[in-house]
């Protein structure tokens, strides 16, 4: 027994140092990808964020601008902005109406054609879907012109004022992303064997009870995994704003997070500071969408 | 069958395409050595980034009569992006030869020792542009950093039926203006003489420069910053006052709204530079021949000043490996008199250099019932007062954005947002480490 056991490890073991480099082989060109596309760039900008220009005298003429050494005193700046944080706020806000609404719509949607009496469906689910394939900055001027006293065929409203104008960027997302999300959720639904809904019939559920108890519990993982694209989308936003923001005088150059980026990096030219905010806000949603995912990790998976 | 023949074209094409590409590949060694070894006899390539209307017509007139210098126009989008690009390729090493630059970012270029000096090479150049002008290129130190092209002295344009329909005259004061601000408003609640831009910091400095402010300035080895001036401040709070009160819009000029509202004689003036017959022209179509120019209202009756809105000049990269070529080439482009005739006839430019201004005799055809267009606009050129622009001129027009944005939406203090591009502006500088006087 014992003699057989060791073989058996020996041959095990043999076996792993015969397959020597082959495993690496296979993860190669992922890697070298991984390394060239994603690990330097990250890297660059971890360096970048530790930098800045130090000027002496009047900064005119050679030399007089170098780069030095900065410690982490961007990430102190990046971290002591108010408006950093203001931005997060307004997202936060602007998140909170787009996930609720989008997804919400997305699911009632997906129920609704998934239901044996729809008529129509083929029609309705691509004129739902279709927005998803108009381009954002597209879709955001278009919206943008609708919003527009002066031009908006839907009257003399000021939809981008103070009050307004955050529901009116939450309406271009929802308008673009509900089509993309509902047709995850559908495609999933056509998945589950109709025997379930037969066997709840013949216990005589109704369709809103199969809906509620069936099919959305079901549905829980899917949900779950456009919550956190959405999360990520959100925490993004950057399309919307920037684009609407030369018609109206009420979204500011640091609105989201992405665009205090922007204007750091472009428009007042500091790459350094705008490398370590960027840093900060790649950390805050790495936190938001690992946090929301180990929340209901089991709910969703089942996993314990 | 289809399919086979089918097949072939494929085959076909796709050899085509290589044996093309291929051809390509071998020519390219060939052709570099060729330009190596006849390097000192072979034509000078430069690539020039502009934004001007047809520029490419212009530089092929140069081209043809100069074979030894051949220039490339890559035709950019203009303003803030264009800088920043620029900028970026700067620093990445690869910028083109010959830049077009606005001449408040001319500063923050030389700031990024992006442009070279050409004070050798324009010396003679340089009696061909007035003093205000020649100062904007040279910051006022001993080097020369761009040839200007062209200027943006300011004035009133107005609508000449619109005036006579509401009963109002020309104001020839700022006090005037107001005045008529509030007659036009009160006979049609609609209807604005005019409106506060919170997005053209551009226009509000030119209108802070009539004004006498001086935003920067350098005395000895420091910058003295005084974005928040007497004179800018009694601009702002100006303003303001009748954005507060209501007769004057806040609606940002360039917008489709704004478009609308000039296009329907909803907005009577516009405070703007002297190449505002072609955006006129082409955002407000159905109003031609309506518009009229005179000069800027005054602070003090009896005065005649103006400000500058825009205007750039002709800059050479410092890591340009053709220097010398390059400021021939931006030397005839904006003083050769050829050339200054197809800027302004091809480019709708309005010269920097005197030569050029005398060159205008034609009134736009926007302004066809204004016969005298140019003249009003060099009489009014010759009372416009710049001032030195700073090195952070972004981050001050960026604040002026965030600020007036807010003040305008609020109804709340004009020159409160003065004071905070003031902050923004010396809290950069400080921060970069430029030396700053008290």
């Amino acid at each position: 027994m014992r003699s057989t056991k060791t073989g058996a490890r020996a041959g095990r073991a043999g076996h792993a140092g015969r397959a020597g480099a082959v495993p690496y082989l296979f993860l190669a060109p992922a890697m070298a990808l991984f390394t060239l596309f994603m690990a330097l760039p990250i890297g660059y900008t971890i360096y970048l964020s530790l930098r800045r220009t130090r000027v002496s005298g009047l900064g005119l003429g050679k030399g007089a601008r170098t780069e030095v050494f900065a410690g982490l005193a961007n990430y102190a700046a990046a971290v002591g902005d108010g408006e950093l944080w203001a931005g997060w706020l307004r997202v936060l806000g602007y998140g909170a109406l787009v996930l609720a609404l989008m997804l919400g719509l997305a699911l009632v949607f997906a129920l609704m054609l998934d239901t044996a009496h729809v008529r129509l469906a083929r029609l309705t689910r691509i004129s739902i879907f279709l927005p998803y394939a108009v381009p954002g900055v597209a879709a955001t001027l278009m919206w943008g012109f609708l919003y527009l006293p002066s031009l908006s065929p839907l009257g003399e409203h000021s939809f981008l004022s103070a009050d307004l104008v955050t529901f009116s960027m939450a309406n271009v997302a929802v308008w673009g992303g509900t089509g993309f999300n509902m047709l995850v959720l559908y495609t999933n639904l056509r998945a589950v064997p109709r025997e379930y809904y037969e066997a709840a019939r013949i216990d005589g559920a109704s369709e809103l009870g199969i809906a509620l108890r069936i099919k959305i519990p079901i549905l829980v993982p899917s949900i779950t995994l456009t919550t956190v694209f959405s999360v990520i989308a959100t925490v993004q936003v950057f399309t919307e704003p920037t684009t609407l923001r030369p018609l109206t005088n009420t979204i500011s150059s640091t609105w989201s997070p992405l665009m205090k980026v922007y204007r750091d990096a472009f428009v007042t030219g500091d790459l350094y500071s705008a490398a370590a905010t960027s840093i900060v806000i790649a950390g805050i949603s790495l936190v938001l969408s690992f946090g929301f995912l180990r929340v209901v990790k089991n709910h969703a998976f089942g996993e314990s | 069958m289809r399919v086979n023949r089918l097949a072939l074209a494929a085959v076909a094409i796709l050899t085509a395409a290589l044996s093309t590409a291929c051809s390509g590949g071998s020519d390219e060694p060939s052709g570099e050595a060729a330009s190596q070894s006849a390097a000192p006899a072979g034509p000078v390539k430069l690539t020039y980034w502009t934004w001007v209307p047809n520029m490419d017509k212009i530089v092929a007139v140069w081209n043809q009569a100069h074979p030894d210098i051949q220039v490339t126009v890559s035709k950019q989008a203009g303003g803030d992006d264009a800088a920043a690009k620029f900028l970026t390729a700067a620093k990445a090493g690869n910028p083109p030869d010959l830049v077009q630059a606005e001449y408040q970012m001319l500063p923050s270029f030389v700031a990024a020792d992006a442009v070279a000096d050409l004070k050798a090479e324009t010396a003679q150049a340089k009696a061909e542009f007035g003093e205000g002008v020649w100062g904007l290129v040279t910051l006022g130190t001993d080097a020369v950093y761009a040839v200007p092209q062209d200027s943006g002295p300011m004035m009133l344009y107005y609508r000449k039926d619109l005036f006579e329909k509401y009963g109002i005259e020309v104001p020839k004061t700022w006090d005037e203006y107001a005045e008529a601000a509030r007659t036009v408003h009160k006979k049609d609640p609609k209807v604005f003489l005019g409106t506060f831009s919170s997005k053209d910091p551009g226009w509000f400095a030119g209108l802070s420069q009539q004004a006498g402010a001086q935003w920067w300035s350098i005395s000895g080895d420091a910058w003295r910053v005084a974005v928040n001036d007497e004179a800018t401040t009694k601009v702002a709070s100006y303003w303001g006052g009748l954005v507060k009160e209501g007769v004057i819009d806040g609606m940002p000029y360039f917008t489709p709204e704004w478009n609308k509202a000039l296009n329907d004689g909803k907005l009577l003036t516009w405070p703007s530079a002297v190449w505002g017959p072609g955006v006129l022209s082409s955002n407000a179509p159905k109003a031609a021949g309506k518009w009229a120019v005179a000069p800027l209202p005054q602070w003090n009756a009896g005065e005649n000043h103006s400000g500058f809105w825009g205007g750039s000049s002709t800059a050479v990269a410092a890591k340009s490996p053709n220097k010398a070529a390059a400021a021939t080439f931006a030397t005839w482009l904006n003083t050769d008199p050829q050339a200054l005739g197809l800027l302004i006839k091809e480019g709708a430019v309005y010269p920097a250099s005197a030569k050029g201004a005398a060159l205008m005799t034609e009134a736009p055809d926007y302004f066809s019932n204004q016969p005298d267009f140019w003249k009003q606009a060099a009489d009014i050129g010759a009372t416009a007062r710049g001032f030195t622009f700073g090195p952070n001129v972004n981050v001050t027009y960026n604040a002026y954005r965030d600020a007036f944005d807010k003040a305008v939406a609020d109804k709340s203090d004009f020159a409160a947002a003065v004071q905070g591009m003031q902050d923004a502006t010396v809290a950069d500088m400080r921060k970069s480490g430029f030396t700053l006087a008290q």
